[in-house]
């Protein structure tokens, strides 16, 4: 192996251990944290293990700060993004439910992030409420939000509004989302 | 021709009402362009040359400062509007209320790519681990023994133990006995039938109050000294005094109903919308 091979190989597992392993109570780590740990050159590091990942199925996800991601982040975005490792592809429902989730609750998140991203990012918990109680029953609806709140999907302020949080930002693809669901027939 | 008092007088008005629907706007998320920018604008100039008293000047600024916040969301609002993530809520709902529960799973399972995260010991963290435990000290050196001050004992009077709740100037049983008669004499002051709505009764000026009467009423029911009459289909409740307290309370079963004293209730009571 060619030294500079090694160098980035070593580079590489360092950054698997920094990605997988959960440090802060919100998984992934922050793009300073792997400058620090892996040197300026992290970018690349992460370029080459989103590379490695690829046959897995999973990638090296950027959640930048704020709502947008841009096309050509600076370093400073970068050093200011979080990074973790999700899900390439898809999931099939059967998958969801082994990994914990029922049907209804994954219904109900599903329906929650679409509502609240249709009402511009918030939505009030009574309105959400309202549209979940149409498929679960009352008593669940409540624990359910908690739930998703509890997760990270969800935030919510002390005037009872909802918003998106963290978990949304990472996992979910909105725009994708919500294109599936206006060309769902019903 | 109006005087310059009537004049600043319905000038300060029409500020406010502007601040008022400014507020309502920014707090209930209504359509900002419900409000005509414009209008306001000249609404705002025309009596700003009226303003000579601070106060005048602070609400004339104040005005401004809320009209900027509603025309910041409407500029958020067409910004919203032009990204590709615009959706009509409305079609989007209609759709979500009648998409079936596989369906929206289906549909979320294709956009969401869960994180992966592994909560496991690690090589790493092990040596972390003993390194730690060899700088651990003993628990005999880090908790040194300590005695406990010697502190001398006196005499508490009656009053003192009042004053720091240890007792209770009254005793329960005399308590409850005047609380039942506060029943009885409101029931024929304002009930009907013998019986008095419960909200009616517990309903007090604070919320604390309320919690109060509502925990003491319990334990007239409890004590045979009042009974509950419940109508679920009218949502109505009742509490009725009895003569004389029943004695022979335990020879039937006795059941438990929950009954919540929310914040939530007691502020529907003070505005008279709850019918209990």
């Amino acid at each position: 192996m060619s030294r500079r091979k090694a160098y980035y190989a070593n580079k590489i597992k360092r950054a698997v251990h920094l990605l997988f392993y959960r440090k802060h109570r919100k998984p992934g780590v922050k793009g300073w944290e792997l400058r620090k740990a892996l040197g300026s050159d992290y970018p690349k590091v992460l370029k080459v293990l989103d590379k490695h990942l690829k046959p897995f199925d999973l990638q090296v996800k950027t959640v930048f700060e704020g709502e947008k991601s841009p096309e050509k982040p600076t370093l400073d975005q970068l050093n200011k993004a979080r990074f973790c490792i999700t899900l390439r592809g898809e999931l099939t429902p059967k998958e969801a439910k082994m990994m914990g989730w029922r049907i209804d609750d994954l219904a109900g998140l599903a329906v929650t992030i679409a509502y609240i991203m249709s009402k511009k990012g918030k939505a009030t918990r009574k309105e959400v409420q309202e549209l979940l109680q149409n498929k679960l029953p009352g008593w669940k609806v409540g624990i359910n939000i908690d739930r998703y709140i509890r997760y990270g999907y969800l935030m919510q302020d002390e005037n009872e509004q909802l918003y998106l949080d963290w978990r949304t930002h990472t996992e979910v693809d909105q725009k994708a989302l919500i294109d599936l669901v206006l060309s769902t027939e019903t | 021709m109006q005087s310059k008092r009537t004049r600043t007088k319905l000038g300060r008005e029409k500020l406010q009402r502007i601040i008022e629907m400014c507020a309502s706007v920014e707090k209930r998320s209504l359509d900002p362009f419900l409000m005509d920018v414009d209008e306001v604008i000249s609404v705002v100039k025309e009596y700003f040359p009226e303003w000579e008293l601070p106060e005048d000047l602070c609400l004339d600024a104040e005005t401004i400062h809320h009209l900027a916040s509603v025309i910041k969301l409407q500029s958020e609002w067409v910004k919203h509007r032009s990204t590709s993530l615009y959706t009509d809520p409305f079609l989007l709902e209609e759709k979500l209320t009648r998409i079936s529960k596989e369906d929206i799973v289906n549909i979320f399972v294709k956009a969401w790519h869960p994180t992966v995260e592994l909560e496991q010991i690690s090589i790493h963290s092990l040596a972390e681990a003993i390194k730690y435990w060899k700088s651990l000290l003993p628990l005999n050196e880090r908790w040194k023994q300590l005695f406990p001050e010697e502190i001398k004992t006196g005499l508490a009077t009656r009053e003192e133990l009042i004053r720091q709740r240890f007792m209770r100037d009254t005793a329960f049983s005399e308590e409850l006995e005047k609380f039942w008669h506060k029943l009885k004499g409101e029931v024929e002051e304002k009930g009907e039938n013998g019986k008095i709505r419960y909200w009616n009764f517990i309903g007090a000026e604070t919320y604390e109050e309320t919690v109060h009467k509502a925990f003491m009423t319990s334990f007239l029911v409890t004590y045979g000294y009042a009974t509950l009459e419940i109508y679920p289909l009218e949502e109505e409740m009742f509490i009725k005094p009895y003569e004389k307290p029943l004695t022979k309370i335990g020879e039937k079963q006795l059941v438990s109903i929950p009954i919540a004293i929310t914040a939530e209730h007691w502020m529907k009571w003070k505005r008279g919308e709850l019918n209990e």
